[in-house]
């Protein structure tokens, strides 16, 4: 459903629009059946003239059976999704592949400055490239970046990619992406950070291997 | 005033109202308290470095403190020995001794944080400081709620009046008195 | 003392104790021990700040759907603003509007009636309760004048940024905000603890627990939930205020602080909160079902055990909030399975209200309505959970329109639709006047309907990665697009309509109350005790000799072999 509003653009974020449908469609079952006998019930039980009520305290086994059955069945599928949404989770946040590149996302009201590794590869040496804004990266090649805050919180989110991961003063955080497709992308700041957080915006450049040589080549000297 | 609603006379748990509301009323201030001292569990767990500040406690005043609340809680428990016997007069005079005790406790802490701030350990100095004072600030400002609730309860009870009040502040006043005896061994003991 | 105020409960309607003071105006609704005037003026007060709180989302949508417009009776609405708005509309309705309505109004409202007692145990406790709770009033208010504006941080008030003026840049807004929720806070803890003795100790003689209105007991559990999880966030707000104003670290990583405390303090009160505000509305749509469908309510004991059930596992779920926070991912694993297994109680007490429909003779008056339509729009809010209490699928949608969506759909069926169904319900009670059947109902169904249209496009607007708390989306490419900027406007119109709607009711409800057809003692035919007495009841609920006495459940509705299809708890047989 997802990608139909948006494009997703991570290797994870089919998964995740995938656990997204699965789960409308469990719930989307249970609510339009419940809803159904719903209003089934309200119009099968109107007032009418003359017609009495039936009297039932609801330890009626013949009765409860519509209650226990169901019940039974939605644990059943909650743990489904608990199971699908454990593995996505899992997939996404704790299981971090092995990386290519290592890039660094710094955020402070209002801004995001972003550390690329420069030709050699390697994070921490003099060709690094710092950008303000502006992230690149290459498809098709799995990132590590370490999120970092100087000031209050905030949360980096790249819709496309279907990831959010909130930045906390003090603190490193890990995680991974790898970009499937080029094209340039919006990241958002989805954590209330003050008065700037509304333009809190940044874009993400996904671009081919030769391009992103040639940006890195650009930037050389810089 | 007018007289208390037949609500209040009423008892269908057996328990009587007021002590009820009591309970409910610890039950609320052990959340609070709960929540402060596992923050600051915590974090000390968290940061062995606290140890050097908290080295700076006065552990003997603590410890005299403790010695003093311990006591005027037995107070407590001797005002309503004799609220029971419905001996309001020697009651309140129970609770004054009581109340005496908190006096005492909060000169001593008064002396105790004047001491410590003017050697710069103030609420700002570290976070063992912060949690130092707030802690035991928010204790402080439940002893003083209990004197002035018992200061109030002897006067009632003075003239033989709402007697099973004593009780229930005397409850109250463990209670606080307890929150000291866990804050006492995490601030001042725990080096 | 112990004699109780007999001699005064022979006095007609409303007469006030203190003959003295029979005429004062101040005495008889500023300064009464009287439940149901302090009930009145939680109510009151409550529909005000639902005004005040109203205001805003009309100001920052009408910003959101045509982005630098001067907004009518507003003005332009700067970026500071739109922070203090949403901030507040958050804040404002659920602690001055929901939790005042339906725990503090009806609460203290019903549960002296319904459990057949002349009062609260602690009237005057009582009344401190409320002019705790007033004062908060006055400072959240004041939030707002005071120099650089309202508290702008969110209503789950994040440190740093709550925690430090050169962040939030709101050094007056932001302590009084959290002065005024604190004491929120104290109001409902001395107002939850006389609920609870009330409900326990001051039962008719021969109430058994499980003769108690389901409304009692929900309202009761709430106050246990509120008064069980608030404590820590208590604490919270002093170590939080300290930062603001002394300087400590409490929340500060630059000097040994921890901002994520503050999260799992304020959480771990957050979400037993949502389930504090929700118990009393299903409690209050539980009574109008009955009523108005004649059935007993199917499993009384099975749905007070979900709530209970409900309560004791939102204890453990608190941490769904922070899935993306920066705590530990394996936590998140956890608090899934606590999440998700949240939804079987709610399910089958949902479940349960369904059931109490068959066999019934439902009357679509307008209290039923509302309480159905509780019942239908609840339900999306519930299954809608499903997907954000999934790790997995919330690392998308966390911090989203979905989760506004998601919330809306639970907190406006609870707080607004929850209010207009006891409103409605227990207006002639408590004014012994109807209200107007068809305005009620043309209100109903605009209300119900437009509020479909304002939070069905959130649903795809937050699918669609649009993130909270942005004042315009024209800042960023992939929202601003013409199809995104339609639904924004669809919100928008649906909700300026839905707040049109609203004057019907506050004419409804004014009119009724002087000019209404008058009511009887019983107008809907209820079982409950309330229904016993004169509407609106007199100083003391009954005359001090005829204190009722119960003899059986409060559903009995269409019990076979009786004349009446209903049999009140206090007729012998």
């Amino acid at each position: 459903m997802i990608e139909r509003l948006i494009q997703p653009v991570s290797t994870f974020a089919g998964d995740i629009d995938q656990l997204f449908f699965g789960i409308h469609m469990v719930v989307g079952f249970w609510f339009f059946l419940v809803q159904g006998m719903f209003f089934y019930l309200l119009f099968r039980y109107r007032y009418r003239e003359g017609v009495p009520t039936t009297y039932v305290t609801g330890k009626e086994k013949h009765l409860k059976k519509w209650i226990n059955i169901p019940h039974i069945l939605i644990i059943l599928c909650d743990v489904g999704v608990i199971f699908f949404a454990v593995q996505t989770w899992y997939n996404v946040k704790q299981n971090l592949p092995e990386a290519d590149a290592t890039i660094r996302i710094v955020s402070q009201q209002w801004a995001w400055s972003f550390v690329h590794p420069g030709e050699d590869g390697e994070l921490g040496t003099d060709d690094d490239i710092k950008t303000v804004d502006e992230l690149h990266v290459q498809e098709g090649m799995t990132y590590h970046f370490q999120l970092e805050s100087r000031d209050v919180l905030h949360s980096f989110s790249v819709p496309v990619f279907r990831l959010k991961q909130d930045a906390v003063p003090g603190r490193v955080i890990t995680g991974w992406f790898e970009p499937m497709h080029t094209g340039v992308y919006d990241i958002q700041c989805a954590e209330m950070c003050g008065i700037g957080h509304g333009i809190m915006g940044a874009r993400i450049h996904i671009e081919s291997a030769e391009d992103h040589a040639a940006w890195i080549a650009s930037k050389k000297g810089t | 005033m007018h007289g208390k609603p037949i609500a209040n006379t009423r008892s269908a748990t057996g328990i009587p109202t007021a002590k009820l509301a009591v309970y409910w009323l610890i039950g609320s201030e052990i959340v609070i308290f709960g929540g402060v001292l596992i923050s600051y569990l915590m974090h000390r767990l968290g940061h062995p470095e606290w140890a050097y500040d908290a080295a700076h406690t006065q552990t003997w005043i603590g410890a005299i403190n403790t010695f003093i609340l311990l006591t005027s809680s037995l107070f407590a428990v001797q005002a309503h020995h004799f609220a029971e016997k419905k001996e309001g007069a020697t009651a309140a005079r129970w609770l004054y001794l009581t109340a005496l005790g908190g006096g005492m406790f909060l000169c001593l802490k008064a002396y105790e944080w004047y001491g410590e701030i003017s050697h710069g350990y103030t609420i700002t100095a570290a976070p063992f400081w912060s949690f130092y004072y707030t802690a035991a600030g928010i204790h402080a400002s439940h002893v003083i709620a209990g004197m002035i609730i018992m200061l109030f309860v002897a006067q009632t009870a003075k003239k033989n009046e709402e007697l099973h009040r004593v009780e229930n502040v005397g409850l109250y006043w463990h209670f606080v008195d307890l929150v000291w005896i866990f804050l006492f061994p995490l601030l001042y003991i725990a080096k | 003392m112990s004699e109780p105020a007999s001699t005064h409960h022979a006095h007609g309607h409303g007469a006030h104790d203190d003959h003295h003071h029979e005429e004062n105006f101040f005495l008889k609704y500023f300064w009464s021990t009287d439940h149901k005037v302090i009930g009145m003026q939680y109510l009151l007060t409550g529909m005000f700040m639902a005004l005040f709180g109203g205001f805003f989302p009309y100001v920052f949508r009408m910003q959101l759907a045509f982005p630098g417009i001067s907004v009518p009776f507003y003005g332009v609405v700067s970026p500071t603003e739109y922070n203090a708005l949403v901030t507040n509309h958050g804040t404002v309705m659920i602690f001055w509007v929901a939790m005042p309505v339906l725990i503090a109004a009806f609460g203290n409202y019903l549960i002296p009636l319904m459990i057949g007692a002349d009062d609260m145990v602690f009237p005057r406790l009582n009344r401190l309760s409320y002019q705790v709770f007033a004062v908060s009033v006055v400072v959240i208010i004041a939030s707002f004048l005071v120099p650089q504006g309202g508290f702008g941080g969110a209503w789950t008030a994040y440190p740093p940024l709550s925690a430090n003026p050169d962040y939030n840049l709101t050094p007056w807004g932001s302590t009084l905000w959290l002065v005024a929720v604190a004491l929120e806070f104290i109001a409902f803890l001395i107002g939850g603890i006389n609920f609870i003795t009330t409900a326990m100790n001051s039962r008719a003689p021969g109430m058994r627990w499980s003769d108690v209105p389901m409304v009692v007991w929900m309202i009761c559990i709430a106050s246990i939930l509120f008064m069980a999880s608030v404590g820590p966030l208590m604490a919270g707000a002093v170590m939080l205020a300290f930062d603001q104003n002394l300087g400590t670290h409490f929340f500060d990583p630059k000097a040994g602080g921890d901002p994520i405390l503050w999260q799992h303090l304020f959480w771990f009160f957050g979400h037993p909160e949502v389930y504090v505000v929700l118990l009393p509305a299903t409690g209050i749509v539980a009574e109008v079902i009955t009523t108005f469908s004649r059935k007993k309510l199917f499993g009384y004991k099975t749905i007070l055990y979900t709530a209970i059930g409900t309560g004791v596992l939102s204890f453990f779920v608190w941490a769904h909030h922070q899935f993306i926070a920066g705590i530990d991912p394996r936590m998140a694993n956890v608090f899934t399975v606590t999440t998700v297994l949240i939804s079987i109680p709610i399910a089958e007490m949902m479940f349960l209200f369904i059931a109490t429909l068959y066999g019934g003779s439902i009357r679509f008056k307008t209290p039923m309505l509302w309480a159905l339509s509780f019942i239908a729009l609840f339900m999306i809010g519930g299954v809608t959970g499903i997907p954000l209490g999934a790790s997995g699928s919330d690392i998308y949608l966390h911090d989203s329109y979905y989760v506004i969506a998601h919330f809306h759909y639970t907190f406006f069926p609870i707080a607004i639709i929850g209010s207009f169904t006891a409103l409605t319900y227990w207006f002639p009670k408590m004014f012994g006047r109807m209200m107007n059947e068809t305005l009620g109902q043309v209100h109903f169904w605009i209300t119900a309907i437009a509020v479909n249209g304002i939070f069905i496009p959130l649903f795809v607007l937050g699918a669609a990665g649009q993130h909270r708390r942005i004042y315009n989306y024209n800042h960023f490419a992939q929202l601003s697009t013409p199809d995104l900027q339609a639904l924004r406007i669809l919100a928008t119109v649906s909700l300026v309509i839905l707040l049109l709607a609203q004057f019907l009711f506050l004419f409804n409800f004014f009119y009724s109350m002087f000019f209404g057809e008058k009511a009887s003692k019983n107008p809907w035919k209820g079982c409950t005790l309330e229904w016993t007495t004169e509407s609106p009841p007199g100083h003391g609920n009954w005359p001090a000799d005829q204190l009722p006495t119960v003899y059986r459940g409060p559903y009995e509705y269409g019990v076979e072999g009786r004349d009446e299809d209903y049999w009140p708890q206090n007729v012998p047989n």
